[in-house]
C-alpha cells in the first residue's frame, strides 16, 4: 500500500470520512430488536464474506454477503445498513491490508446508506417487513430500486479506487463490470427472501436461503477443480502423443495458445474460446496413426505415404469424436489443413467453406511450425514467420485470421520454443517430415510440389 | 453384453419393479380418492403441480447415472409440508394469521404424480429414456413426508413446534430417499448394500440438503405470503441446479476425454481395437464384485483405460499389442512410462500409482521397499487391489481379444488360474470368472 498515489489516498480518506459522517449525523438510538437483527446479520455477513467467493474476477470478488447487506437495507433502514457495511472491516480474509479493510467497510457503509435512502423513499409508508399479505408485490419494486442503487454505488466506488491506484484501466473495468454487476444483482436478490421471512422464522430464514447457495458454491468450486483436472489431463495426454518426436514437443500447447489469441482477438464468445483451446490442443492427435517410418523418411514420399499423412485429421477426429465437445471443435480438428484456395486436405474445401475454427487453428499451427527448430532447418525468427504468413494470406490462410493473429502478436507477444537439444545417447527418434510447415512443403515422388 | 433390444421392463431388477409397482398402485389409489372427494384448495394444487412439472422437465443426471430433479422434489416436499396458503381471507384470530392448508396426504401424492407425468411427457416425446425407478423413488419420498406431516398440521400445534416438526420430517425424508436409492443401486450394479449406501450418501447428501432447505423455504414462504412467494422463493434451488448441472457436465466430459484418448494407442497400432475399453469394463465389474466403492471404481476405470499409454513411448509396437506376451522387464517399462505420463497431469497421482504397479506379479511384491535385504526376508507387499485387477483383466483380454468364443475364454481363465500362484491374485481371478460368466449368460 506504500506506493499508493496521493489522489488515491485522498479518495480513500474521503470515502471513509463521508461514511462516518453520515452515520454520526443520522444516528438514532436503536431498539432492542433492531440490535439483535443487526448482530445476526453481521454474523451472517462475515461468514459469507470470509468464505471463498462464488464469483471471482481478477481484482474483485462477489460473495454472498451481498444478500445480508440487502436484507439489512430492507429490515434496518439506511443507518442500520451502513453500520452493517462497516463490519467488512473485520472480514476474515486475512491477507487484506488495513487500508483495504477500512476502505471496504466505508464503501459498503456508503452503499448501504444510499440504497437504504432510496428504499425508504420508494416504499409505501408504514410497511413493516413481511407483515402485509401483499408484502412481496408491494416491496419488490422499491427493493429492485435499492438493489440497483447498491450495486451501482458499489461498482463506482471500487472502480474509483482501482483507477486512482492505477491497478486497472478503464477498458478492463468496463469489460469485467458486466459479469460483476450481474453477480451482485443476483446475490442481492436473495436479501429480499431473507428479509421477507425474518418475521416468522427469524435467523433461520437466512439458513434456509443461504444453505442451497453455499452448496451451489461448493458445486461450482468442484466444477472448477474438475475443469482444471480435465485441462491438465488433456495436456498431459497430448504431450504423451508428442514424445515420439523431439522436435514437435510442446507444439500442441503452443498451437492451442495461438488459436486462443486469434479467437479472443476476433471477439469470440468465451465458451467458444474454451472449445478452441481444446481443439488446438488436440488438433494433431491423429498423427499417431501415421506410421513412424513415414515421418522419419528423408527425401520424397510416395503417393501412399503422403496419403497416410493426409489422413491424420480424420484419424484425430475418430479419436476425439466421442468427447462431448462443441461440434465446431471437431470440425476445426478435421479441417485444420484445408487451404483457402481449396488445395488443402482432407476434403479440399475452399474459402468460407472451411469452418472458422479450422481457419484459426491453421494459422497458429503453421506459425508455430515455422518458429520451431526442425531436424532439417533451424527455427525461423518471428519476423520471418510473419512475412511468410502475410505472403500466404489469401492463398493458403484466411487473411482475416492472419491479421487478427498479427494484432494479437503485437499485443501479447509470442514465446518461441527453446532450441532443441538432442540427448547424447542417440536413441531419440526424430522426424524428417513436417506436414505443418508451409515453407517446406512435403515432396512427393512424382515431383509435384504440394503446397 | 448382447446388443439385442429388450423391452423396458426386462432391464429392471426385481427391487425396482417392486418399487415401481407399489408406487403405481399408490398413485392409483390417491388419484381415485382425490377424484371421488374433489381437489381441496384447487388453485394451490394447480400451482404446485405446475412447479413440479417444470422441475421434472429440467431434471438432470448426476455422476454415476443418478437421475435427480431438485426443483420438482423441493416443490413436492414443500407442498407436503405446507401449513397455510397465505393471509388472504384469514380469520383474524388464527395463530399465524393465515388460512390453513387442508389437503390430504393422498392429494399430495396425486398432485405430485400428475405433475411428474406431465413434466416427463416432453422427455418421452424426444425419446429420452424415462427413469421410472427414479421417479418412483421421488414419489415414495414425497409420500413419506406427506403421510408423516399432514396429520400434524391439523393437530393445532403452536408455530415454533410446527416448524421444528417440519425440519425433522424434512431431514427424515432426506434419509428415506438415500436409503431407497441405495437399495435400488445395490441391486442394479450388484454391489453390497453397505457400499451402495456410502456411495449414495457421498453422492447425494449435498444436493439433498439443498433440496430439503428449499422445500422448507417454499412451505414457509407460501404459508405466510401466499402462492406468489413461490415464484421468487425457488430461486436458491435454481442456482443450485445450475451449479450441479455444470458439475455433472464437466465430470461426464472428463470421463469421455479419458475414454476417447485411451484410443490413441489403438489408432497408433499399439494395441488391438477396443482393448482399453474392454479391460476397463471388466476391471470395473471385477472391482464392484470385490467390494470397491464408487470413488475407487472411478480411479480403477481411469487406470484401466490408460494402462497401455506407456506404449506410446516405445519405438515399435509390440506384435499384436499384447503386453502379456512381452517380457516382464518390458512390461514394467511400459507400466512405468505410462505412469510417468499420467503423473504429468498433476491430478491423477493415485491412478499413476495403480498403473505403475499393474505389471508387478502378485506374490513377489512390488519391490519398492528400497532396502534390498529386508525385502526378501519379510513377506512381500502385494500391489494394490486396483493394480491386481488391471493385471488380470489385461491378461484375459490380451489372450481372448474380441472373440466371443466361450471355450477360448474358459481356457484362458484356466491358464490364469494356473498362474495365480505367483502372477495373479486368485481372488481377483475368481472375480473375473464370475464376471465373464455373467457376460456370457446375458
Amino acid at each position: 500500500m506504500r506506493g499508493l498515489p496521493l489522489a488515491a489516498w485522498a479518495y480513500v480518506c474521503g470515502v471513509i470520512a463521508l461514511a462516518t459522517g453520515l452515520i454520526v449525523v443520522h444516528f438514532k438510538p436503536l431498539s432492542w430488536t433492531t440490535i439483535v437483527a443487526l448482530a445476526v446479520l453481521a454474523v451472517l455477513f462475515l461468514i459469507c464474506d470470509s468464505a471463498p467467493a462464488l464469483l471471482n474476477v481478477e481484482r474483485a470478488r462477489v460473495s454472498l454477503s451481498f444478500a445480508a447487506s440487502l436484507a439489512s437495507v430492507v429490515m434496518l433502514g439506511p443507518v442500520g445498513a451502513a453500520l452493517l457495511g462497516f463490519c467488512a472491516v473485520v472480514t476474515g480474509q486475512r491477507h487484506l491490508a488495513t487500508v483495504k479493510r477500512l476502505f471496504n467497510g466505508a464503501q459498503f457503509a456508503l452503499c448501504g446508506f444510499t440504497s437504504g435512502v432510496v428504499f425508504g423513499a420508494l416504499v409505501p409508508d408504514n410497511l413493516e417487513p413481511g407483515t402485509s399479505p401483499h408484502w412481496v408485490e408491494q416491496v419488490i419494486g422499491p427493493f429492485l430500486g435499492a438493489l440497483v442503487t447498491f450495486v451501482l454505488v458499489n461498482l463506482l466506488l471500487v472502480a474509483g479506487i482501482l483507477l486512482l491506484s492505477k491497478q486497472a484501466t478503464l477498458r478492463e473495468l468496463l469489460r469485467e463490470s458486466g459479469g460483476l454487476a450481474f453477480g451482485c444483482l443476483g446475490y442481492g436478490m436473495f436479501g429480499l427472501l431473507i428479509a421477507g421471512l425474518w418475521n416468522w422464522v427469524g435467523p433461520f430464514a437466512a439458513v434456509l436461503v443461504l444453505l442451497p447457495l453455499f452448496i451451489a458454491r461448493w458445486a461450482l468450486e468442484q466444477t472448477r477443480a474438475q475443469q482444471q483436472a480435465h485441462a491438465a489431463t488433456l495436456a498431459a495426454l497430448c504431450q504423451a502423443v508428442e514424445t515420439k518426436d523431439y522436435y514437435t514437443r510442446g507444439h500442441s500447447e503452443r498451437v492451442s495458445r495461438g488459436s486462443v489469441m486469434i479467437a479472443q482477438e476476433i471477439g469470440m464468445r468465451s465458451d467458444r474460446v474454451e472449445a478452441i483451446r481444446y481443439a488446438g490442443m488436440l488438433h494433431d492427435v491423429g498423427k499417431l496413426g501415421v506410421p513412424t517410418k513415414v515421418l522419419q523418411k528423408s527425401g520424397s514420399l510416395t503417393e501412399e505415404e503422403f496419403a497416410a499423412i493426409q489422413l491424420h485429421p480424420m484419424r484425430g477426429l475418430e479419436i476425439v469424436r466421442e468427447i462431448g465437445f462443441l461440434d465446431e471443435a471437431l470440425a476445426g480438428i478435421m479441417h485444420h489443413h484445408e487451404k483457402v484456395n481449396g488445395r488443402g486436405y482432407p476434403m479440399g474445401l475452399a474459402g468460407d467453406e472451411i469452418p472458422e475454427f479450422a481457419r484459426i487453428i491453421g494459422v497458429a499451427d503453421a506459425f508455430d511450425s515455422m518458429t520451431s527448430t526442425r531436424s532439417y532447418r533451424a527455427a525461423r525468427t518471428i519476423e520471418e514467420a510473419v512475412v511468410e504468413l502475410r505472403k500466404c494470406a489469401g492463398d493458403h490462410f484466411d487473411p482475416v485470421m492472419v491479421d487478427a493473429f498479427l494484432c494479437a502478436l503485437e499485443r501479447v507477444g509470442w514465446e518461441p520454443p527453446e532450441p532443441v537439444v538432442l540427448p547424447e545417447d542417440n536413441v531419440v527418434e526424430i522426424t524428417l517430415q513436417d506436414h505443418d510447415d508451409p515453407t517446406v512443403p512435403i515432396r512427393v515422388a512424382t515431383d509435384e510440389v504440394r503446397r | 453384453m448382447s446388443t439385442q433390444e429388450r423391452a423396458a421392463w426386462q432391464t429392471l431388477d426385481s427391487g425396482q419393479l417392486l418399487l415401481i409397482a407399489s408406487a403405481g398402485l399408490f398413485v392409483i389409489v390417491a388419484v381415485t380418492q382425490v377424484a371421488a372427494v374433489g381437489l381441496v384448495q384447487p388453485d394451490i394444487a394447480v400451482i404446485f403441480g405446475v412447479l413440479i412439472a417444470l422441475g421434472e422437465l429440467f431434471r438432470m443426471v448426476m455422476p454415476g447415472n443418478r437421475e435427480v430433479a431438485p426443483i420438482a422434489t423441493s416443490g413436492a416436499i414443500g407442498y407436503a409440508l405446507l401449513v397455510g396458503v397465505g393471509p388472504e381471507g384469514a380469520e383474524v384470530d388464527r395463530e399465524l394469521g393465515v388460512v390453513l392448508a387442508t389437503h390430504s396426504p393422498l392429494q399430495v401424492v396425486a398432485v405430485t404424480a400428475v405433475g411428474m407425468l406431465v413434466g416427463s411427457l416432453p422427455h418421452i416425446a424426444v425419446g429420452r429414456s424415462s427413469g421410472l425407478d427414479a421417479m418412483a423413488r421421488r414419489l415414495f419420498t414425497v409420500a413419506v413426508v406427506a403421510l408423516c406431516f399432514r396429520p400434524i398440521v391439523t393437530a393445532g400445534l403452536d408455530s415454533t413446534l410446527l416448524f421444528a416438526m417440519m425440519a425433522v420430517v424434512a431431514v427424515f425424508a432426506c434419509f428415506a430417499d438415500v436409503l431407497v436409492a441405495a437399495m435400488i443401486r445395490a441391486e442394479a450394479v450388484r454391489t453390497r448394500f453397505g457400499i451402495a449406501m456410502r456411495d449414495e450418501i457421498r453422492a447425494k447428501m449435498a444436493l439433498c440438503a439443498a433440496t430439503t432447505a428449499t422445500a422448507m423455504l417454499v412451505a414457509v414462504s407460501t404459508t405466510v405470503m401466499g402462492p406468489v412467494a413461490l415464484l421468487i422463493f425457488t430461486a436458491p434451488i435454481l442456482v443450485t441446479q445450475f451449479a450441479f448441472r455444470r458439475y455433472a457436465g464437466v465430470r461426464a466430459t472428463y470421463l469421455q476425454t479419458v475414454r476417447a484418448l485411451s484410443r490413441v494407442t489403438e489408432v497408433g497400432g499399439y494395441v488391438e481395437a477396443g482393448h482399453s475399453r474392454r479391460v476397463s469394463r471388466f476391471a470395473v465389474s471385477m472391482g464392484r464384485e470385490l467390494g470397491m466403492c464408487e470413488e475407487e471404481l472411478l480411479e480403477l476405470e481411469y487406470a484401466a483405460l490408460m494402462h497401455d499409454i506407456g506404449q506410446l513411448s516405445l519405438a515399435d509396437p509390440i506384435p499384436g499389442g499384447a503386453t502379456v506376451l512381452a517380457s516382464p522387464t518390458e512390461q514394467r517399462r511400459i507400466a512405468e512410462l505410462g505412469s510417468e505420463v499420467i503423473k504429468q497431469t498433476g491430478v491423477l497421482d493415485r491412478v499413476a500409482h495403480i498403473v505403475h504397479l499393474s505389471s508387478h506379479p502378485y506374490r513377489t511384491g512390488h519391490g519398492e521397499t528400497g532396502n534390498g535385504a529386508a525385502a526378501h526376508v519379510e513377506r512381500p507387499v502385494p500391489p494394490p487391489l486396483a493394480s491386481r485387477i488391471i493385471k488380470v483383466a489385461n491378461a484375459y483380454d490380451d489372450l481372448v481379444g474380441d472373440s466371443g468364443d466361450r471355450d477360448r475364454g474358459a481356457a484362458v481363465l484356466e491358464r490364469l488360474r494356473l498362474d495365480s500362484a505367483s502372477e495373479y491374485d486368485p481372488t481377483v481371478v475368481e472375480a473375473l470368472s464370475r464376471v465373464v460368466d455373467r457376460y456370457v449368460r446375458r
